[in-house]
């Protein structure tokens, strides 16, 4: 049979980039088990409504854990507490009647908080568009079977391509990295024999941008590994660093041979 | 308004007609290109794949979409596969027989030139995204895998384990990340469409509210691009994502874009049933578990409430497999759906009991796990399996999965000609925003095939073509349909925000879907359309009387986008109906009880209803204009769907 919980929610609320903001205390009576966390706050969102109160904002799309636009710091664990779980598909019968949950945004300098629990990732575009792409215009494709592709390297390149960009990695990092992210694009790509073109370059110009959006340095946590939804693994953080090793390598080499003289 | 509905599809032989077309298209020299400004509307695989190859030709592209981020657009969630003649297989596939089988699927209420493109074009879709680095399934030898889905008797859908949309979009995406960076595509996200400005009668830009600061504003263009996606989210509870929604489509429609078969709605056979009236959404399970897996209910509604481990063979009913033993439990999604609601309303539903109905039907691994290993079904569905453990509880490598239909699909749409094109020149629609491959009933892994089809290979040559050949004026911000477009969503803004009323958004909105789901849903009959024709209309009024939204318009507003969209479903939902009560037959999805077979399938009328319908707004939403255009079929013969 299934139960009802009654919770404490201790919301943080922020009227806008520039407001300082701060934690209201809601109570919620009355939830159901086999709710997920997201309808439990549309439950709570419909009674402050009811009460003439502004609703908490939070973002949210498909609830079916792809889309990665959900995400929320749950007491103090971003997506809450089970593994390889979006918020959207964390249900209630994880909690316990009479639980206090606390909820917060992604805290990160590179991901300003827009309004109460949104929060603005907009450098994680950047960094894909840094270089987080092969170079193919359509219509320019040779037949897909031309190339073959060993079946583990595509398993691993999936593996890595899993990635929802939610940015639960950044928000679980002391130092607010976001080297999980670039490396599971860069291994995503690098493993692929249509990605080794522009392998280096690739690895070079999205680390640059990583860095030039404020991100912090990776120094080992696995943080990132532990809350990331898609279990993502942190050795393609290693594989990032062997490339990113490589790269600076190969425009030595590169630099020699040209004689730099243009 | 006159309006003549010409499809300018190519005639002739059907394996040379886009060929022949594209060949007698105007073209726009490259030098020439960045002088053109284009307006892409969304961000899925029409959207996003459109853009980006806009962008790679050297137009002058604006981009724009609700979410944060272009990545998130709701051709993410597609979970099974992509469809592609490539008969790597070598079962007999052709693009001829993909198109067949599109036809056929569609229970022929679709153009054929056009369903004959979506085939031809198949092929290059796969080559382009395996080029882009998308990483589809392979066998052992380094070659592309293949599987089953619905409607097809051959193995052509290609697939990155469970999460094949996810890969095609992130390709597109990626494109469209690299003509953002390389300067021809400029990127709108957090921003809204509220509607179409039309200058002397062509589309000329659009007004939209950016939904972090609120601000209102115009961007024009040469051309507009809506590739917005469906409309199911009417029914409140569908397998869309909770942002997906008519508004750019319908604002549209009131400007003069007829709207073509609204009531086309698809229920999706394998979702996870409702857990209670709280429930926000409904998560589907692709269509490819039913490969493997085999639909059953008990025999006797007295073992309903068994444990399904308990109910002897004997005495569990695998009815897809008993009714259509060649297709068996791969038949079409309409047909699945509609079976699954007959035997739930026979009393031998599983799983909770809500509104006195068990709805719910087994779709069980027992067998192949046995057969194949638990293993290899982990490999194939393990993503899958543990999405439904994480909501359910259950785990389904050891308990049969429950599941139901779901509204998932809509076919209806903008109606467009064969170059994509709405009735308003200037204004394309491409993706699930228009109407026009897949008749009445779309087959599985279509739909991530139809979106870039469109995006890719086909809007680079219809919009070259049109602005090629269009004379326009320059417009600017002070012209004064721009102004008056711009004035009109600031009205609207003020005035859903000033009614002060009782009842929130998703209240209505809940109402609003009940309505359609009961009488336009999985089965309609007369009696029913005609009262929810009675009950909209009516709660339209209350809408406009006693909606409460809080909060202000110059700031993130999640209630007031809520609203926004709603308004706009609540007219939407009544072309529906009244567009199901016009078609008095049967035809895929759309099941009209009065016309059904002695066999129990949909019984169409070719001689009276061989037609697309497109509606046209009159200015009155109760009294919209039909408008019918014809369709032929010189190489599929129609004839009554069998996959017995």
């Amino acid at each position: 049979m299934s139960k009802n919980l009654n919770l404490t929610l201790h919301v943080w609320r922020q009227k806008g980039q520039s407001d300082v903001g701060g934690f209201e205390t809601y109570k919620a009576p009355d939830i159901s088990e086999h709710m997920s966390f997201l309808e439990m706050l549309d439950v709570v969102n419909e009674r402050l409504l009811a009460d003439g109160k502004e609703p908490i904002a939070f973002d949210s799309d498909c609830r079916e854990g792809i889309c990665g636009m959900c995400g929320l710091v749950i007491n103090g664990v971003p997506h809450g507490p089970n593994s390889a779980t979006t918020t959207c598909q964390l249900h209630m019968r994880h909690f316990n009647d009479g639980d206090e949950i606390s909820i917060e945004p992604w805290r990160a300098h590179a991901f300003p908080v827009l309004r109460d629990l949104v929060v603005d990732r907009a450098a994680f575009d950047r960094i894909i568009q840094a270089g987080g792409y092969v170079s193919v215009n359509a219509g320019a494709a040779p037949e897909a079977n031309g190339l073959p592709v060993p079946k583990p390297d595509a398993e691993k390149a999936m593996d890595a391509a899993a990635c929802i960009g939610c940015g639960a990695c950044v928000a679980a990092c002391p130092n607010a990295s976001a080297m999980l992210f670039v490396a599971a694009k860069a291994a995503h790509l690098g493993l692929l024999p249509q990605g080794q073109v522009e392998r280096y370059e690739r690895v070079k110009k999205m680390v640059a941008q990583m860095d030039a959006e404020g991100f912090g340095h990776c120094t080992n946590h696995y943080e990132c590994m532990a809350a990331c939804p898609k279990e993502i693994s942190v050795e393609f953080i290693a594989r990032l660093n062997r490339d990113l090793i490589r790269a600076t390598v190969v425009e030595k080499e590169l630099e020699e041979k040209t004689g730099g003289a243009g | 308004m006159a309006i003549k509905l010409e499809s300018n599809a190519p005639s002739g032989p059907i394996e040379t007609r886009w060929d022949r077309h594209r060949f007698g298209m105007k073209l726009v020299n490259p030098a020439n290109r960045r002088k053109y400004k284009i307006i892409v509307v969304g961000t899925g695989l029409a959207g996003g794949a459109g853009a980006a190859s806009l962008g790679e030709m050297g137009y002058n592209v604006l981009s724009f979409c609700y979410q944060d981020s272009p990545r998130r657009a709701h051709s993410i969630a597609a979970q099974g596969g992509i469809n592609a003649a490539k008969n790597y297989k070598n079962d007999g596939d052709s693009i001829y027989r993909l198109f067949y089988d599109t036809v056929k699927g569609g229970d022929f209420r679709a153009r054929e030139s056009n369903v004959h493109r979506l085939a031809q074009l198949s092929v290059n879709i796969i080559d382009q995204c395996v080029a882009q680095g998308v990483p589809f399934a392979r066998e052992y030898g380094g070659l592309l895998d293949n599987r089953s889905f619905g409607g097809a008797q051959v193995s052509r859908t290609f697939y990155a384990r469970g999460q094949t949309g996810q890969q095609l979009l992130l390709g597109a995406y990626q494109a469209l990340a690299r003509q953002i960076e390389a300067g021809t595509v400029k990127s709108f996200p957090r921003t809204e469409m509220m509607d179409l400005i039309v200058v002397d009668g062509v589309a000329r830009g659009i007004v939209t509210r950016d939904m972090v600061s609120g601000k209102v504003e115009a961007h024009l263009a040469d051309a507009v691009v809506l590739a917005t996606g469906g409309y199911g989210n009417v029914f409140f509870l569908s397998t869309n994502a909770k942002g997906c929604n008519t508004t750019a489509i319908w604002r549209a429609h009131r400007k003069g874009a007829l709207f073509a078969n609204p009531c086309f709605t698809q229920i999706h056979p394998t979702c996870i049933p409702a857990a209670g009236d709280y429930q926000s959404k409904l998560t589907l399970m692709s269509e490819s578990l039913r490969n493997d897996g085999r639909v059953w209910v008990p025999k006797n509604a007295a073992d309903c409430t068994k444990d399904p481990a308990e109910i002897a063979e004997k005495d569990r009913d695998y009815y897809l497999e008993r009714i259509y033993p060649s297709f068996g439990n791969l038949v079409p999604r309409d047909i699945a759906s509609r079976r699954a609601k007959m035997v739930c309303d026979e009393g031998r539903g599983v799983g909770p009991e809500l509104d006195g109905v068990r709805r719910g039907v087994y779709l069980d691994f027992r067998d192949a796990i046995k057969r194949l290993g638990e293993a290899k079904i982990r490999e194939r569905y393990g993503n899958l399996f543990d999405m439904y453990e994480r909501i359910t509880g259950e785990n389904p490598y050891k308990v049969p999965m429950r599941i139901y239909p779901a509204t998932h699909y809509t076919m209806g749409g903008l109606w467009v000609d064969y170059n994509l094109m709405t009735t308003i020149p200037g204004c394309f629609a491409a993706g699930e925003a228009n109407f026009s491959d897949h008749g009445a009933n779309r087959l599985g892994a279509s739909a991530l095939m139809q979106g870039l089809a469109d995006g890719y290979f086909v809007l680079p040559y219809v919009l070259g073509n049109y602005l090629a050949s269009a004379k326009l004026d320059k417009v600017d911000e002070s012209h004064i349909e721009v102004k008056k477009a711009v004035a009109d969503v600031e009205e609207r803004i003020e005035k859903l925000l000033g009614i002060g009323g009782e009842r929130t958004p998703d209240s209505f909105h809940r109402e609003l879907g009940n309505i359609i789901w009961n009488n336009c849903g999985m089965a309609r009959n007369g009696k029913g359309l005609e009262a929810a024709l009675e009950k909209i209309p009516a709660l339209r009024e209350e809408f406009w009387k006693n909606l409460k939204v809080t909060g202000t318009g110059e700031s993130l507003n999640q209630t007031l986008e809520k609203a926004g969209r709603l308004a706009d479903f609540m007219e939407l939902g009544e072309l529906m109906c009244r567009d199901a009560l016009a078609r008095d037959e049967s035809c895929g999805c759309h099941y009209r009880e009065e016309h059904v077979t002695e066999e129990g399938e949909a019984a169409r009328n070719d001689q009276d209803y061989q037609y697309v319908a497109a509606w046209e707004y009159t200015g009155d939403v109760s009294k919209p204009t039909l408008h019918k255009e014809p369709l032929e079929f010189e190489y599929v013969k129609p004839v009554q769907r069998s996959y017995k």
